[in-house]
Order: structure tokens, then sequence, then C-alpha cells
């Protein structure tokens, strides 16, 4: 995997788990306003990274999530446990 | 229902081949703190939660340790994949690979399989929570015995995130426990209640 696709990736990781962080926290504090603004904040960034990379990749999700080009791309390797970082 | 997401929750870095570290990190996979224990222990909990915010924090954390799972799983994965066989015998995995080969596989440290009865599920969300409590320590207890025994940086370093992540659970649960007594409107006594 080239360097641009897994710096791409690194991006969505940390968007995304910016947004696990904060839904956690808001399933104890639903009411923190500022809390829940961060995390909307958050979704669209998350979002614009995604379409981004699967415009490019090919789909992060299945299941009627995400629409496929031609072939149906989500057969396609590395899967993420073949990804190593180092 | 769920939905896959074709990533890793958090990056893995292994540095080198290293069938000794995965013998014993491998009981965050399958032993009786580890991260299938989790997942399954809080996704099964979650039915009897009597609050929507008791039964988001189960399911959201169960979820959460279904990736932590697949995290443990590539560490151990990439760090035995290219052992050797003699590399294998080496570090006493060979019961192991006559099991298994370089398969993943639900044991313990020690290579004892999962069992059910590292998890409870009662009934009672107050001693369902209590009992998620501990399970968090004792992950927390054990990524840090983990971290002593890793001689690979960049393992260490997810090592350590999965460490925090026990610590959030923790904090999140202790939240959630204090919601439970709020809402059974119970005095914040800790005794047994006749």
């Amino acid at each position: 995997m080239d360097r641009e696709r897994k710096q791409l990736l690194m991006m969505i990781m940390a968007e995304e788990f910016t947004a696990v962080e904060f839904n956690l926290y808001l399933d104890t504090h639903p009411d923190d306003r500022k809390a829940l603004d961060d995390y909307n904040q958050t979704v669209k960034r998350l979002a614009e990274l995604k379409q981004q990379y699967e415009k490019k990749y090919g789909p992060l999700t299945n299941f009627g999530y995400v629409p496929s080009e031609y072939p149906w791309r989500w057969v396609e390797e590395p899967w993420p446990w073949e990804i190593n970082f180092a | 229902m769920w939905i896959y997401e074709k990533k890793l929750e958090y990056p893995i870095k292994v540095c080198s081949t290293n069938p000794k570290l995965a013998k014993v990190i491998i009981t965050q996979y399958g032993g009786p703190d580890g991260e299938l224990a989790a997942s399954l222990r809080y996704l099964t909990q979650r039915y009897t939660m009597p609050t929507g915010r008791s039964k988001a924090v189960l399911n959201d954390i169960g979820t959460e340790e279904l990736a932590h799972m697949e995290i443990v799983a590539s560490l151990v994965y990439n760090l035995i994949k290219d052992a050797t066989v003699e590399q294998i015998k080496a570090v006493g995995l060979d019961g192991y690979f006559a099991d298994h080969d370089r398969a993943l596989y639900f044991v313990n440290g020690s290579g004892v399989p999962w069992v059910a009865s590292y998890i409870q599920s009662k009934g009672d969300p107050i001693t369902d929570l209590h009992e998620d409590m501990a399970a968090e320590q004792k992950a927390r207890s054990t990524y840090e015995y983990l971290i002593q025994l890793s001689d690979d940086p960049g393992v260490t370093e997810t090592l350590r995130w999965l460490r925090e992540r026990e610590v959030v659970h923790y904090q999140r649960f202790g939240e959630t426990l204090e919601h439970l007594y709020d809402h059974y409107g119970k005095n914040h006594y800790f005794i047994m209640e006749r």
C-alpha cells in the first residue's frame, strides 16, 4: 500500500476515533451541547475524508452503505489486518 | 445489525517476526480478560439494561471491543505469520502449531481455550456494571504486563493505546453506575440491602 493511501487512511482513523470517543462521552453526558457540536463537526470531516478515500480506493463499508464501481471492489486486498504501519 | 468497516480502529506497527510476543499477546484475544470476553460480556448484558443510556453504553463499548479484538488479532497475525517452524518450536508454540498452524484461535497465554464462564450476565444492572468495571481494570493490568513483556516498540505503542481505552471505558461504566443509582433512587451506600 502506497504512502499516500496510508496517510489518508490514518486521517480517517484519527477522525473516526475522535467520533467514537465523543460518542461514548455523549452516552453518559447527553446534555453536553459543546461536546455534541464537536461530535457533529467530526462527523462532517469524517464523511468528507471517507468520500475522498472511497472514490480512489473502493468502499470502506458494504451492505448498502456505499455504491461500487465495476467490478465489485469490496473483494480487493489488502484487508485491514494486512496493513502494517511500521 | 453491525456494519463492517474495512479499516482498523487504530493502526498496528509490527517491526519484526516475533512468535514469542505473539504467544503472550494472544491472551487479549481469547483469554479471561481479553477482548472477545469483553465484547461478548457487554453485548449480552445490554438486553437487560433498564435505561436508554445504559443500553447505549453497553452496546457501544461492546462494539468498540470487537474492533479491539480485531487489532489484537492483527498484532498476533503479523507477529507469527512469517515465523519458521524452528522459531515456533523455540518459543514453545509447537503445541499451538499442531492444532492451528499460524492461524488465530481463542486461547489465553498458556494455550487454554476461551470459555463462556469467563463472563457473567446476571440480569441485575448494578451487579453487571460492577463486573464491567472490574473487567476493564483487569484488562488494563493485562496490557501493563504485556507492555513490560514487549520488545517491539511498534507493538508497544498499540498496546499503550489499548490500555488507555480500558481507562476510558472504566470511566464511562462508572458514570453509568452512578446514573443507575439515580435511576433507582438509591442512596450511594456501599452496603448490601436486605
